[in-house]
């Protein structure tokens, strides 16, 4: 027979202590002001469900979802097929794996406000690498703090270049931990290389593949720090991403109730979304 | 189908092998007859599931020549040498159902699909797993998943020979009896060559008409599990095979006969003449307790059931001795017979007496 208390509850107690000071409260916090209006000197007059209301039926929330999941969905689109196909043509074994694997995790060491900075300076017309090279040697115009594609295209590619290393490094490690029987009985087979991807390498990578996906997916939508950095959300508000957004109503207007409506919306959509992916790729597991 | 010859085989995973150790396979030279059911047995690392992968194109030797009938396929990879092989862990392709698993080998080779469907469905019932064609086969249990995959092997009818790596490591004890004699009925209905690599002596006697023995890269002795375990051309033969193993007993050898601790032995033939080190080897089967013989000192008595395994003690040595009925209980003294016909001598390992006419 086992011996039944309720002693258990004082080894959780330390964890609920640390979620409740660095999440449920902040969060409350921000449900606090969602539904209140303060005109300063901390009064507050009860607003119920207006800002909700407010941000849903603005044209300035819809514009910035909608280049955030232009972001994501363009990240997405390059990433994970570039890394796998980088994961795919990296050598097993031998000498130039950790080569490559260094290599690779590189980037993903950069602070993200450095990463900002650096592309910043790269692209910058007059004294940028890039910048330079393209307006100067090859005749093409491109200056990014002028013309939103240009801007576009600079945030897409530092994205890019900052993290398809994880999806690559995610990768390889599904590909390696295929046993070689399954290459040699495709062999034996006679199966085609693109069998062997679509029957082997990429059923073996599923795991690894959503986890990428929703990690690289979290992170591009909640990105700030690098957009900010490089662009501040310009040219315009082309580049006005909704964290840049949400910064911008909560930090520069000082408008706390809306931006707190914002915010809660916001975490409903990367919650909701990140829920569905996962319930639709893990729903055959098991079966 | 076709007669299968390794010649001359040698193989080294080192690029520049210096001496005869640097070679997982000194020197192959074996013929397979179209149809046969062939183990090769030996120890983990003597270089069975080599000699596999070079039969079927995974690997090239390092030295000689494969040839399928008289074709030499030693350059050919896998898929065009007309090979099946199962692997020691099930392989199956987890997107597809069981159905399109089976009929992969076949697709791939451009095969119509009504041939294909015939087949499918004829191997589906050899094996059993009709009803689990329409399945996914990733979630099927192991036993199932290695008959899948022994099923893709046996899917094509013009295979030049089936090999099997290790298959039964991954199944349930009582599974693999089941399985085991699914392959042995198998192979006298689709008669295809099959080759089954093991190092567990039961799965290869039951399985194969012929053995082969390998250790350390060698062929050891080739022949029906009758001969592995009457008459073993090596010690390591007499060791490996049988439960327990084959005594082997140090002697000398004067004036014509084999003596062991001073008491001469009857020996099954004269012996060759030669020099190197000798040894008497004689299965426990066929040492008894007589009124005459050695003296020996029992010092272990197991009851395995059917029969007592018998440790006793000849001077220093350990015979062991394979009794049933009534035996002496542990600390008597006895006297140990051999029996004659099923003594042996070898030298240096290899056999050294002529058979009894």
């Amino acid at each position: 027979m086992k011996t039944q208390n309720q002693y258990g509850w004082y080894f959780v107690l330390p964890v609920l202590l640390l979620v409740a000071f660095n999440a449920l409260i902040p969060m409350m916090t921000v449900v606090n002001y969602s539904v209140q209006e303060t005109f300063g000197d901390n009064v507050f007059f009860w607003q119920g469900l207006d800002w909700f209301e407010q941000i849903l039926r603005s044209d300035r929330f819809h514009a910035a979802l909608g280049r955030q999941f232009l972001f994501t969905g363009l990240i997405l689109a390059i990433e994970i097929p570039l890394g796998i196909i980088i994961a795919l043509a990296m050598p097993r074994q031998g000498f130039w794996v950790p080569v490559c694997l260094v290599t690779m995790a590189l980037p993903m060491l950069i602070p993200w406000n450095v990463v900002g900075a650096m592309w910043n300076i790269f692209t910058l017309p007059e004294i940028g690498l890039l910048g330079y090279f393209m307006n100067n040697t090859l005749g093409i115009s491109y200056d990014m703090t002028q013309d939103p594609i240009a801007a576009w295209v600079t945030i897409v590619t530092m994205d890019v270049w900052h993290w398809t290393s994880l999806v690559v490094l995610l990768s390889y490690a599904g590909l390696v931990s295929i046993p070689d029987a399954y290459y040699q009985a495709a062999k034996i087979d006679g199966a085609s290389p693109w069998s062997v991807f679509r029957h082997i390498q990429l059923p073996k990578m599923k795991t690894v593949l959503t986890i990428a996906i929703l990690l690289r997916f979290m992170d591009s939508f909640n990105i700030y720090t690098e957009p900010f950095v490089l662009t501040g959300g310009g040219p315009g508000n082309s580049t006005t991403l909704l964290s840049i957004d949400l910064v911008k109503i909560a930090l520069g207007q000082f408008d706390l109730g809306p931006a707190a409506a914002m915010s809660l919306i916001y975490f409903a959509i990367t919650l909701l979304v990140s829920w569905l992916f996962y319930t639709l790729m893990t729903k055959d597991d098991g079966k | 189908m076709a007669q299968i010859t390794l010649s001359n085989l040698r193989h080294s995973y080192s690029a520049t092998p210096k001496t005869r150790d640097d070679y997982a396979l000194k020197e192959i030279d074996l013929t397979w007859e179209d149809g046969g059911a062939y183990a090769l047995l030996g120890p983990s690392g003597c270089g069975k599931s080599t000699l596999l992968n070079i039969i079927s194109g995974l690997l090239n030797p390092s030295e000689g020549r494969i040839l399928f009938d008289d074709t030499d396929v030693t350059s050919l990879p896998p898929d065009q040498r007309n090979i099946a092989q199962v692997f020691q862990f099930p392989v199956i392709y987890d997107t597809m159902t069981v159905y399109d698993n089976l009929a992969f080998p076949l697709r791939n080779r451009g095969v119509a699909a009504a041939k294909v469907d015939a087949r499918v469905t004829e191997i589906a019932d050899m094996l059993e797993v009709t009803d689990m064609l329409g399945l996914r086969a990733a979630g099927l249990s192991p036993d199932n998943k290695q008959k899948i995959s022994m099923g893709r092997g046996l899917v094509r009818d013009d295979v030049n020979v089936v090999m099997f790596d290790e298959p039964l490591t991954v199944i349930d004890p009582h599974l693999k009896w089941k399985l085991r004699s699914k392959l042995k009925e198998l192979h006298q209905r689709v008669r295809a060559t099959m080759i089954y690599v093991t190092h567990d002596q039961t799965e290869a006697l039951t399985f194969a008409d012929q053995v082969v023995v390998m250790q350390d890269g060698e062929i050891v002795q080739m022949g029906t599990p009758v001969d592995l375990f009457e008459r073993p051309q090596h010690t390591f033969v007499g060791h490996f095979i049988g439960s327990p193993g084959m005594n082997i007993l140090p002697c000398d050898l004067r004036d014509g006969g084999a003596f062991f601790q001073g008491e001469q032995v009857a020996l099954e033939g004269p012996a060759s003449q030669g020099d190197g080190e000798t040894q008497i080897g004689i299965r426990p089967e066929f040492v008894s307790i007589a009124d005459q013989g050695l003296d020996a000192t029992i010092t272990k008595v197991a009851d395995v059931g059917r029969h007592n395994v018998v440790e006793a003690r000849v001077g220093d040595i350990e015979v062991k001795a394979i009794l049933e009925g009534d035996t002496p209980v542990k600390g008597s003294s006895v006297k140990l017979a051999f029996r004659p016909d099923q003594t042996r001598l070898y030298r240096d390992g290899w056999i050294a007496t002529e058979a009894a006419s």
